[in-house]
């Protein structure tokens, strides 16, 4: 199939950038979206010209590395599935596609379609961990924990810290995410000595950073390709109220 | 040269316990005073990095992602073994000890591996305590499953994002440390060298990859966890910026390379499907549980799966080893796919694929105990290939998938360089010639929790330590040498894109020294892969700049060692003259196809010595002693 891309080119952090329009012949339905992305650079490096940047790694929709606006959705129209795992297929001959970084705040622009997401690991330092030293553990078989518990802590946990749930809000509240570790995390035993302290200190360094509030669009559950539910959003604001009115979580 | 591994004697039950109570300590109050670089933050860098850090020493991590959280140990499936014996099945540590020697055919240290199995166990009590969400049992007690075609139940896991969980497991033990100020981060920053000082490791040369500034990085000690170089090939189930740089830079700098040609390739991954394929991706091996493999009878058979009758289809895996069937070890399964791909009976394009069979298990067990078995799997190959695999049988095909070889390291994991650290998939050591499933992670962990921490200590306590800064001669000679790489690189204004060069080298390294090696086809890729160098450094185009975020040059330097690496890879292959595990060479099988050990001349590691690029390098070999588990021809028949 013959495309045309609409790419958001900007060459640094201080570039104001602008959508560049290219067009791509010959494109295999069993492309994965990211490779179509590697043939467009080959021939821009073959015309003498950049390659588009943009962030990738494992392409088997779990290092959580890619990420793009692919016309107007985070990884693209299909869900549950990360950009790298979108294949040419979804698309039909004569499409035009926009692709553009994620836009927030709190994740700056490096180049083209690559974003800094510092951000996240920040949130996690205030408190996304159960403060265990190594050795410290006793055996793994003496905390039972019921099948329920581990089930929903599974579910949260499975976030790949993408930031789709970001580029997603209207907000760029990273909700979703910070909710996520916080809702793991709150359904173990293990993670209950620190309830209180990882709630609070987690959402205020969210704030700290530059992410907006969550004012109910559930564009974010929309977009996670992991499908992390926004019912632990909920959960996180409680464990949140009850921790900054000095209460336990 | 002199190898000494520092094995400890005494009954191997002891060795681990008696060489921590021999190895010298740090006072508490003077491990504050000793800095360690950990260059990875997968499960190996990460575990380190934390742990060195809790017991007060001050470490800096670096890694070329962007966060410590996406390092390729994201991506294992399957699980994580154990010799827990929570299933009360008969396993133990000295089982997990005799299958990993087995399954490694025997090319793997005793010592080393009985302690892999002893640890194995308490990190499952480490990831439980971290949060890890381990799959449970409705009694809230810990699930396991069996693995690998291992035949007791010694698996973990967490559906089927073991690695994930257990990689941000570590991952927030890192950030943990990070905010209490005793680790620094660096992110985006890629390890170009490794500066050695009288002798010892004493810092790394990184470049920014963002500001493309290359700086030199001092410390006592450095740790390489930098994973694997199964990306030699362009294509394996490896992330994309997976490669062998940071190792291989160390081997230039002294450190000896051990057994690089001991490459696994894993049998269940799907097929390629064009020529613009960027990676290939594994499917759980669980899937041979239920699935069976086959191809036709015949030639060139063109007919659709399910116009071939019964009498007309092979299930070659089960006509040839009755016993373990479409379970056979990973290197079996793997070559007899070739082989009947390579007869001609190959199905899916280019021939290049078998098929895994699930209509006999749905009908025997319904198409919804399947789907709660394999659901997401067969999810994942629909949104790959288009096609339904509970209609038409799965193609898959072998890929490279997980480097047994690496850094050769002694019984501390410490190289051949004084304070040159080495662990995980980036090391050689426990893995022999074949790893079993679920025992990558095992490993990762093992030496990054319950090893290093120890060995470091007894490597700073012996003394000798002298200050070093990054005025040195040597620290900016290596500064020097890598900006010079670079601009060399970005001026080259030939024709061909870094990516180009990878992928024929990749082709040359799958067909020669892939699947299946023979002396002729070895020695042609020592040939073909000095020319495609000499045209690297003449042909190349890099477009930018250094001092930018420039992928393409990211990715130019780290080809740039794959083709002086590969050749090192050939090397090996050719000097084993036996075929052990993921290391067959056809002229030595036996009557019936199968591998050929030669124990009496090759029960060795071959730890190489760098002696300039495009030199023969200079081979050590230190031999391998069995006192524990007989040597044994393997067999799955």
């Amino acid at each position: 199939m013959n495309l045309r891309l609409h790419i958001w080119r900007q060459a640094g952090p201080d570039d104001m950038g602008m959508l560049k329009t290219y067009d791509i012949a010959n494109v295999s339905e069993h492309m994965s979206f990211l490779e179509m992305l590697d043939v467009l650079n080959e021939e821009l490096i073959a015309k003498g010209e950049n390659p588009v940047a943009f962030d990738h790694d494992c392409r088997e929709g779990i290092c959580g590395t890619c990420g793009m606006v692919i016309n107007g959705r985070p990884h693209g129209p299909l869900a549950r599935t990360t950009a790298c795992q979108l294949h040419m297929r979804t698309f039909k001959d004569g499409d035009e596609i926009y692709i553009e970084p994620w836009r927030a705040k709190a994740f700056p622009v490096l180049r083209d379609l690559v974003v800094d997401r510092g951000s996240f690991d920040r949130i996690i330092q205030k408190g996304g961990f159960i403060s265990v030293n190594t050795g410290n553990a006793q055996d793994g078989n003496t905390l039972p924990i019921g099948k329920p518990d581990a089930d929903r802590a599974m579910d949260a946990a499975a976030c790949i810290g993408c930031g789709a749930c970001v580029a997603a809000c209207p907000n760029s509240s990273a909700m979703l995410f910070t909710a996520a570790k916080i809702g793991h995390l709150a359904s173990l035993p293990q993670g209950q000595a620190e309830r209180s302290s990882r709630a609070l200190d987690m959402v205020l360094q969210m704030d700290t950073e530059g992410f907006g509030a969550c004012t109910n669009h559930y564009e974010c559950e929309a977009a996670c390709p992991k499908g992390i539910s926004a019912e632990f959003i909920a959960q996180m604001n409680r464990d949140f109220v009850a921790s900054a009115l000095g209460g336990k979580a | 040269m002199e190898l000494n591994s520092a094995l400890p004697g005494g009954p191997i039950q002891q060795r681990w316990d008696k060489h921590r109570a021999e190895l010298k300590l740090v006072n508490p109050a003077n491990k504050r005073k000793f800095s360690v670089i950990v260059v990875g933050t997968g499960l190996a860098g990460a575990s380190a990095s934390a742990t060195l850090a809790e017991l007060g020493y001050n470490v800096q991590a670096f890694t070329y992602h962007d966060s410590a959280r996406r390092a390729h140990s994201i991506a294992a499936q399957g699980g994580i073994n154990a010799a827990k014996n929570y299933q009360n099945d008969g396993d133990s540590v000295w089982r997990l000890f005799y299958d990993t020697v087995k399954g490694g055919d025997f090319r793997a240290r005793e010592s080393n591996v009985y302690r892999l199995a002893q640890v194995s166990v308490n990190i499952i009590d480490q990831c439980v305590a971290q949060g890890v969400p381990f799959a449970r049992e409705y009694g809230g007690y810990l699930s396991n499953r069996s693995f690998g075609g291992a035949q007791v139940s010694r698996t973990f896991y967490a559906r089927g994002q073991t690695g994930q969980q257990l990689l941000l497991g570590a991952y927030q033990a890192l950030m943990r440390q990070v905010g209490l100020g005793k680790v620094k981060l660096h992110n985006k920053q890629e390890m170009m060298d490794l500066i050695v000082i009288d002798g010892r490791a004493r810092g790394i040369v990184t470049r920014d990859m963002v500001t493309g500034v290359v700086r030199s990085h001092m410390a006592d000690a450095v740790i390489l966890a930098t994973g694997g170089y199964g990306n030699v090939f362009y294509l394996s189930t490896n992330a994309k910026a997976c490669n062998v740089t940071a190792t291989y830079r160390a081997h230039k700098r002294g450190a000896l390379f051990a057994n690089p040609c001991y490459t696994q390739i894993h049998p269940t991954c799907i097929p390629q499907s064009g020529d613009y394929q960027s990676k290939l991706t594994l499917m759980s091996e669980s899937l041979r549980n239920d699935g069976r493999i086959w191809v036709p009878k015949s030639k060139g058979d063109q007919r659709s799966p399910d116009q071939i009758p019964e009498s007309d289809r092979d299930y070659y895996l089960e006509r040839k080893y009755p016993s373990f069937g479409n379970l056979s070890p990973r290197d079996i399964a793997s070559r007899a796919a070739k082989e009947v791909c390579d007869e001609g009976r190959g199905v899916g394009p280019g021939g290049l694929g078998v098929y895994l069979d699930f209509s006999d298990a749905i009908r025997r067990l319904g198409e919804k105990v399947i789907a709660d078995r394999y659901g997401n799997l067969f999810e994942m190959y629909e949104r790959i290939t288009g096609e339904n695999p509970y209609k038409v049988p799965m193609r898959i095909y072998p890929a490279v998938h997980y480097t047994m070889g690496g850094l050769w390291v002694d019984y501390n994991l410490m190289s051949n360089v004084p304070g040159l650290f080495v662990l995980g998939e980036a090391n050689f050591s426990d893995h022999g010639a074949n790893r079993l499933g679920a025992s990558a992670l095992m490993q990762g962990l093992a030496d990054g929790y319950f090893v290093i921490p120890y060995t470091i200590g007894g490597y700073f306590a012996q003394g000798g330590l002298t200050a070093v800064n990054a005025e040195s001669a040597e620290a900016r000679q290596a500064v020097k040498d890598a900006e010079q790489k670079i601009q060399t690189l970005l001026s080259i204004g030939g024709k061909r894109s870094p990516t180009s060069f990878h992928r024929e080298l990749g082709k040359i390294m799958w067909d020669k020294c892939g699947m299946a090696r023979n002396e002729a086809g070895l020695k042609e890729a020592l040939t073909r892969i000095p020319e495609l160098r000499e045209e690297f450094w003449q042909n190349l185009v890099v477009p930018g700049t250094g001092t930018e975020l420039n992928q393409s040059l990211e990715l130019g330097l780290r080809v740039a060692d794959f083709l002086e690496f590969a050749e090192l890879m050939c090397y090996d292959a050719l000097q084993r003259n036996e075929s052990c595990g993921g290391h067959f060479r056809e002229e030595y099988q036996t009557e019936d196809g199968e591998a050929k050990r030669n124990d009496e001349d090759y029960c060795y590691v071959a730890a190489w010595e760098h002696t300039g690029v495009g030199k023969t390098p200079t081979l050590h070999k230190e031999s391998l002693t069995f006192e524990n588990v007989q040597l044994a021809t393997r067999s799955y028949k």
